[in-house]
């Protein structure tokens, strides 16, 4: 069974999505600006990745969080594997719902690949040189 | 040179770390063969036809004599004592043991270098003008731009897995010496009638298997706006790029899919969300960037007359000194085109020599080039023909940079598992039937280019001549185009393909054609293409192809 995994823990029973872009199997498009108005309205939102190397998820992530507000869960589903987990968690994804055969233990890891990153995401909206600057004019890096 | 701090530093670190954990995986069998795919080649490692090949990453090709060193001592402990300069400003190491690579990673670390996104679906390597900083065109030193894209683009947590690769060329003085129309994305610094600095922004360029010049989007976007229109751009197309096919998967096809004005407006749209965000650069992060290039201690020098030299010298003067904005200096290409030297080799002794020459003469930085040849761009005029003797010692002073015999090639069948025939052999047997310089000079001005295969490595789309290894029922044929340019041009193909031991009889014929056809010694060989169209060309290639007399057939077997 593909687990479930959310802030470093396994999540025993996880609660079904209220919606899935890119959905296996169904032509449903990535159309955000039609979902714009249910938005607030939904706990759970699942992205699916049905490759290892299909990247639109990541894009689909960082308007949710940054351009729609979504405050949900967003989970990322379909081919997540270890080495996808620390990007996915910067442009907004919160939950991972790891593909079959992948240890939970080795994933959490994954989170601490690299101690900081250059560019603004859902994560961190600030880019490192505006943290940098900011720090130097006294005020709190976020 | 740009000098790291300590998060550039770490973050370098840390993906030592990563990828070595990566590789300890797949070989304890944790990572599919697919999956440690995708993590190997943005770590520029890619799985050759004999070993192992590495590309490490020469961000805008520009490279500190102590990181030549240490490529040079790398390729002697883990390669068989060379490398080889690629076209996109890179050096690839060819036959290493997979297991050892982390070990390489973590050596290059420790000079400020490394692999990251050398190759895989994300962004590339930034490249630019190998005269960034001295040339007397400069709008802007193109190597700060550069870095503030490499460090946006490294890493991205959004764009690394995005359709296809891609690749962003950025040009700071008035000519384009960055091929920026041939690329996903071509920036050219421009200053507007109030002094501010913009780029105008190129997209959709490329070569491969369909040769596209780029279109211009924005005629002048505003600096602050660099990164979050360059996130808008990507965005646009990592959400609507093809990923059904392979082929049809980069940036250029959707331009041309969509139409130029609707992508334009598409990249707009999402630039309105973004414009004015926090990702918008502030002065101060340029002046940052700015602050941490080493720059030289310039002397105040007067030019020097070189017009009573005699040959050799006078010829190496020609081709291979350049002007420097400064007076009393000069940038001295060093030719990796040697006959009978695969083209953008250098062996590991080459590399040291190199460096010291590099410490003495050019402030200890050099740069590499598009056309696979190294740069120093600060020499002291006085020093020029010092520093020729020593160059002629190590085989890198070939008066040749700009003429018939500085072929730019890829590895080929050599070396490459994607090659559909050999490039290097066609280099050399070119550079063997002109080996008289004289007669290189009297032609002039000719980019030659090859590529194996039309992944295009070797550019051949650009080359005033393009020569492309096809495959024809396992037998490895030619074809040859005429007319390409770098400044955004595609060459046209003259007729059916050729054997491989017509190639240089099929190049002469075609200088032949040019030199019956120009008004004057100033009217180079592409100038003649596009004035009087491919017909004459091809029509005296193929006269009488068959009828080549069979002593040349002879010497060119033996």
């Amino acid at each position: 069974m593909p687990t479930l995994i959310r802030n470093r823990q396994i999540v025993a029973e996880p609660s079904p999505p209220d919606l899935v872009v890119f959905e296996p199997g169904s032509e449903n498009a990535d159309d955000l600006a039609a979902l714009a108005g249910r938005i607030g309205t939904l706990k759970v939102i699942a992205v699916n990745f049905p490759k290892y190397g299909d990247g639109r998820g990541y894009s689909i992530a960082r308007l949710l969080r940054e351009r729609y507000g979504y405050k949900g869960e967003l989970r990322a589903v379909g081919v997540v594997a270890r080495d996808h987990l620390q990007q996915m968690a910067r442009c907004g994804f919160d939950s991972f719902l790891l593909r079959e055969g992948e240890d939970a233990q080795v994933a959490f890891a994954a989170f601490d690949d690299f101690s900081e990153a250059y560019q603004a995401s859902a994560a961190r909206p600030m880019p490192l040189f505006r943290r940098r600057t900011r720090a130097k004019s006294g005020s709190e890096p976020d | 040179m740009y000098l790291y701090d300590e998060i550039d530093q770490r973050l370098v670190d840390e993906r030592v770390a990563q990828f070595r954990d990566q590789t300890r995986r797949f070989l304890d069998g944790k990572l599919s063969e697919d999956d440690f795919r995708q993590l190997r080649l943005r770590n520029g490692l890619y799985v050759q036809r004999y070993a192992p090949m590495l590309r490490i990453a020469i961000p805008y090709g520009l490279l500190s004599s102590r990181q030549l060193r240490k490529l040079g001592e790398l390729a002697r402990s883990y390669d068989r004592g060379y490398g080889h300069f690629s076209t996109r400003q890179n050096l690839q190491l060819n036959w290493l043991k997979l297991e050892e690579v982390p070990d390489i990673l973590a050596e290059l670390a420790t000079v400020g270098m490394h692999a990251i996104q050398t190759s895989g679906n994300c962004v590339r390597n930034i490249t630019t003008d190998h005269f960034a900083g001295v040339a007397h065109d400069e709008i802007v030193d193109s190597f700060v731009w550069c870095e503030l894209i490499r460090q946006w683009s490294t890493f991205h947590p959004e764009f690394n897995y995005l359709p296809r690769k891609f690749k962003i060329a950025v040009n700071g003085a008035a000519a384009d010496r960055a091929a920026t129309f041939v690329h996903d994305i071509g920036l050219h610094a421009l200053r507007n009638a109030g002094g501010e600095v913009g780029f105008r922004v190129i997209v959709g360029g490329g070569l491969g298997r369909t040769p596209i010049v780029g279109h211009v989007i924005r005629e002048f976007l505003p600096w602050p706006h660099l990164l979050t229109y360059l996130d808008a751009i990507l965005r646009v197309y990592n959400r609507y790029g093809r990923r059904d096919n392979i082929h049809k998967a980069r940036i250029k096809i959707l331009v041309k899919e969509r139409g130029v004005e609707k992508f334009r407006d598409e990249v707009e749209a999402e630039w309105a969300h973004l414009k004015d965000g926090p990702a918008t650069v502030v002065e101060e992060e340029i002046r940052r960037i700015d602050a941490r290039f080493t720059r030289p201690a310039y002397e105040k020098l007067a030019d020097m007359d070189y017009t009573n030299v005699k040959t050799p010298f006078t010829a190496w003067m020609k081709r291979n000194v350049h002007p420097h904005k400064l007076p009393g200096y000069a940038a001295v290409s060093l030719s990796l085109k040697k006959t009978g030297v695969p083209p953008g080799d250098v062996t590991s002794d080459q590399m040291e020599r190199i460096a010291d020459l590099a410490d003495h003469h050019s402030f200890g930085e050099l740069r590499v080039t598009h056309e696979q040849n190294l740069v120093f761009a600060d020499v002291r005029q006085a020093e020029l023909h010092g520093l020729w003797q020593q160059l002629r010692e190590l085989g890198l002073a070939t008066p040749n940079v700009g003429l018939l015999t500085n072929i730019i090639a890829c590895p080929g069948g050599d070396f490459c598992s994607l090659a559909n025939a050999k490039s290097i052999p066609v280099a050399e047997a070119i550079q063997r039937r002109f080996d008289d310089l004289d007669y290189l000079h009297e032609i002039g001005e000719i980019d030659l280019n090859i590529s194996g295969c039309i992944n295009a490595c070797g550019h051949h789309h650009v080359g005033h001549i393009g020569i492309l290894g096809v495959d024809k029922n396992g037998e490895e044929w030619y074809q040859v185009t005429i007319g390409g340019a770098q400044q955004g041009r595609i060459g046209k193909i003259i007729g059916p393909s050729f054997a491989r031991a017509d190639i240089p009889g099929v190049v002469e014929r075609l200088i032949e054609t040019y030199l019956g056809l120009r008004d004057s010694e100033n009217e180079r060989f592409v100038d003649v293409v596009h004035r009087t169209g491919v017909e004459p060309f091809r029509k005296h290639v193929y006269a009488n192809l068959d009828q080549e007399p069979a002593d040349r057939r002879r010497a060119l077997a033996a």
